[in-house]
């Protein structure tokens, strides 16, 4: 594995047309994620490859995520990211090769166990319109049998923790929230069971960029603090280098590139050139 | 009598039938919810059903109310005549929009939120329980709506198999002219339909997540308002209900039971009134599946569903033997006597002794002003005139097509196909000039209608006759004898009137004419 102690150093990007200036600065979010075992993977794709009806939308994906870091998925619509995404928690089957999650096949354990020890956060955070802030974050609790005292005390942590205050968010439906509130709200369901492992699809795709960012800034706040291992799906290059400990940038379906962030910016691959172009303007 | 005298003195009659309607609407639509909303949910799960279960609901949907319960009569268990059948019809009906609903609820559920609900760890009726029937109650309420509405309405048809409901007012003041009728059974069926509509469109504007606010008070009176409607429907047991628990049997078990039946028109009634009470009056334990329409009465005697009903030899012959028309009374007597125990093990009783042939009628005074005593007389100055027939008459080989080669009409515009008892009225009404009607009938004095003489003999004879099964012919054969040649025209078309024109009761009409005979 390329070293992973690097991850976390903060780099800079220079304005290639006005040297010395900073463009933008990276690696502070997560300076301070620490890798200590190199081979403990969380999740490891081997060979794998996924058709529909013999059309191919992954081939030969090998891909292993370590305990602790942010796996960044990067890459154009239709490149198969949010494919390898749904491929950790089986909401899809690979065809070809084999997913593993803690170290067993996906397809050799219970789809619903499987689903439930992992977080999942989707664009607009997938809640449920017909039921409260509270009842959508302790949903999870709910099903796995908790007790309402329980899961009470829990969802009002975990509103504090994504910045909601409980008193006043608690009650109110997902049309009653803001874009930036109802993301929020998907953080704190995906964390509120605990799960080790975070998936995101394009969390923050759909919000403003003041929004964004402070969400950006918040979500890399949360994963350092609970030392979540998370993969995170974006085609927004800024947000893949300012939250990923490793970018795997995607195209038509294979991983043409996995490294840190510092040397996705050193990289001479020409998609990765377009992709720092669009933020060296 | 002005509708408010009408309503004092039918009230407890009105609010029966309204009562039935409601039991009957009520009990379709849980057997509709109760099949539909499964199989609506197994179809969004299993793709592959989709086309063949809602093609066939589809298909139910489309199958005209009064075929499909003359379809059921048939049928072992569920068909037969009486609210049972109506009420599987009214379910089958339901059917489409519960399901369709359901399906269209579910699948319309944005696949990011379904997605979500997978994704978390939901099983498959987890997801279903807490996300997927949550989100779509307002589409399935909306689709249970369609289907009560519906239902209120089509129930009404249902009087056609002798399942009471409203329908039962509605076809009666058909037949018998009468506004009061007409009004109270469709002024209350409305009624009924506004209160459901209301009432679920409450319940299902609860579910929607935009008026949550409401969501207390439009519980509260939804679910008052349906309550309220089966409280009023239940309260007191069934026990004034003609059809709904007629077939329980609260007659005592020793004496022989024999089930008369009769068509859907007052005379049949009145027969059928008369035989009842003689039978009465001999001992028998007698249940009444009266006003059956089209050739019900038929199909139910052959599916052991009636014993006995009055009908006319013409009929018998042309339209159950499909032979072609004769007009010699004793042939056609015979033959079908002949054919019927043959083809059907029935068995005819002697004839009554008058005749409903077909009358061809036109206004009294266009009779008299132009001097038409005869059919003949009439084709040369018919070419303009609108002729308007019941649907009976337009398919039969002895109706419409047959009759106007027999004579030569050849009128400019199509005729009117319409409700044989509508006929009489537009042709008062000046709306038609031609009819034909039923020379018996107690409306062609009391509208001033003409009779036009059948000079080439066209038209088979109709004899009055009951048919039995044959199981029954022996304890039948008293009251058979004493009724043969008992009754003439003259006599007839006075009962008839009595009930139509003077809006008695055949009941007593028939018991009337029993005192005397």
């Amino acid at each position: 594995m390329h070293s992973s102690a690097l991850a976390g150093t903060p780099f800079k990007i220079q304005d290639p047309f006005n040297k010395g200036k900073i463009v933008a600065e990276y690696g502070v979010a997560n300076a301070q994620i620490e890798l200590t075992e190199k081979d403990d993977k969380i999740i490891e794709f081997r060979s794998v490859g996924f058709a529909v009806e013999g059309f191919r939308i992954l081939a030969g994906i090998d891909l292993a995520v370590t305990r602790g870091e942010t796996l960044v998925l990067l890459g154009e619509s239709g490149c198969g990211k949010t494919t390898t995404l749904k491929l950790i928690n089986r909401l899809i089957e690979p065809t070809e090769g084999e997913v593993l999650v803690n170290g067993r096949s996906t397809l050799a354990v219970d789809a619903v166990e499987l689903r439930r020890g992992i977080g999942y956060v989707l664009q607009e955070g997938g809640l449920f319109p017909h039921m409260t802030a509270a009842e959508n974050v302790g949903l999870p609790l709910r099903l796995a049998g908790r007790d309402r005292a329980s899961i009470e005390s829990r969802v009002a942590e975990m509103l504090e923790l994504v910045d909601l205050e409980p008193e006043r968010f608690a009650a109110r439906f997902p049309h009653e929230l803001s874009g930036g509130q109802r993301q929020r709200l998907g953080v704190a369901r995906a964390l509120v069971a605990d799960p080790d492992l975070l998936l995101l699809d394009e969390p923050f795709g759909a919000l403003d960029a003041l929004t964004r960012a402070a969400l950006q800034q918040e979500f890399a706040r949360i994963v350092r603090e609970l030392g979540k291992t998370a993969v995170f799906v974006t085609h927004d290059l800024h947000e893949a280098m300012l939250l990923g400990s490793r970018i795997a940038l995607m195209e038509k379906g294979r991983i043409v590139f996995l490294g840190t962030p510092k040397d996705f910016a050193a990289s001479t691959l020409p998609l990765a050139r377009a992709y720092l172009e669009t933020v060296e303007l | 009598m002005s509708f408010l005298d009408f309503i004092t003195a039918n009230w407890r009659e009105l609010i029966m039938l309204t009562r039935e309607h409601i039991v009957i609407v009520m009990l379709s639509t849980a057997f509709a919810v109760a099949l539909g909303l499964p199989l609506g949910v197994l179809l969004t799960r299993v793709r592959s059903l989709q086309v063949p279960v809602l093609g066939f609901a589809n298909v139910m949907q489309t199958v005209p109310s009064l075929a499909l319960f003359g379809l059921l009569i048939p049928l072992p268990f569920i068909g037969g005549i009486g609210a049972r059948t109506a009420v599987i019809a009214l379910a089958l009906y339901a059917l489409l929009p519960v399901i369709r609903n359901t399906v269209t609820g579910i699948l319309g559920i944005d696949p990011k939120i379904r997605e979500a609900a997978v994704a978390m760890g939901m099983t498959d009726s987890e997801r279903l329980r807490l996300v997927e029937l949550p989100l779509a109650a307002p589409v399935i309420l909306t689709g249970i709506r369609v289907a009560v509405v519906i239902s209120v309405g089509v129930a009404t048809v249902a009087a056609a198999v002798g399942a009471g409901g409203l329908g039962t007012y509605i076809f009666r003041g058909l037949r018998q002219n009468d506004n009061n009728l007409l009004i109270a059974g469709a002024v209350a069926s409305a009624l009924l339909a506004l209160l459901f509509d209301l009432a679920l469109g409450q319940i299902e504007r609860s579910f929607a997540i935009a008026e949550r606010a409401q969501r207390n008070r439009r519980r509260i009176i939804g679910v008052g308002i349906v309550g309220a409607l089966s409280a009023f429907a239940v309260i007191g047991g069934f026990g004034g209900f003609q059809s709904v628990v007629s077939r329980s049997g609260e007659l005592p078990a020793t004496r022989e039971r024999i089930v008369v039946g009769s068509k859907d028109f007052t005379e049949s009634i009145i027969l059928a009134e008369i035989l009842a009470q003689m039978l009465e009056g001999e001992g028998f334990a007698v249940e009444r599946q009266f006003e059956l329409g089209g050739n019900l009465p038929h199909d139910s005697l052959l599916a052991n569903a009636i014993d006995v009903y009055p009908e006319y030899t013409g009929t018998a012959f042309t339209a159950i033997l499909k032979r072609d028309p004769i007009t010699d009374p004793e042939a056609v007597y015979r033959e079908t006597a002949e054919a019927y125990e043959k083809d059907f093990g029935l068995v005819l009783s002697p004839p009554l002794g008058f005749a409903n042939d077909f009358a061809i009628l036109i206004r009294g005074d266009v009779a008299r002003e132009q001097s038409l005593r005869t059919i003949s007389d009439a084709v040369p100055v018919s070419r303009g005139w609108q002729a308007g027939f019941g649907q009976d008459f337009m398919s039969r080989a002895d109706g419409y097509s047959g009759f106007a080669r027999a004579y030569g009409f050849a009128f400019a515009r199509q005729p009117r196909e319409m409700d044989l008892s509508l006929t009489y009225r537009a042709l008062a009404a000046g709306e038609l000039d031609i009819i034909a009607g039923n020379s018996t009938d107690g409306l062609i004095s009391a509208l001033d209608l003409f009779q036009l003489a059948d000079d080439r003999r066209f038209f088979p004879p109709y004899e009055a006759v009951f048919v039995a099964r044959k199981e029954k012919a022996e304890v039948l054969r008293p009251a058979f004898e004493r009724l043969r040649n008992a009754i003439s025209t003259k006599e007839m078309r006075k009962m008839n009137l009595e009930v139509d024109g003077n809006k008695r009761q055949p009941r007593e009409v028939a018991a009337e004419w029993l005192r005397v005979n």
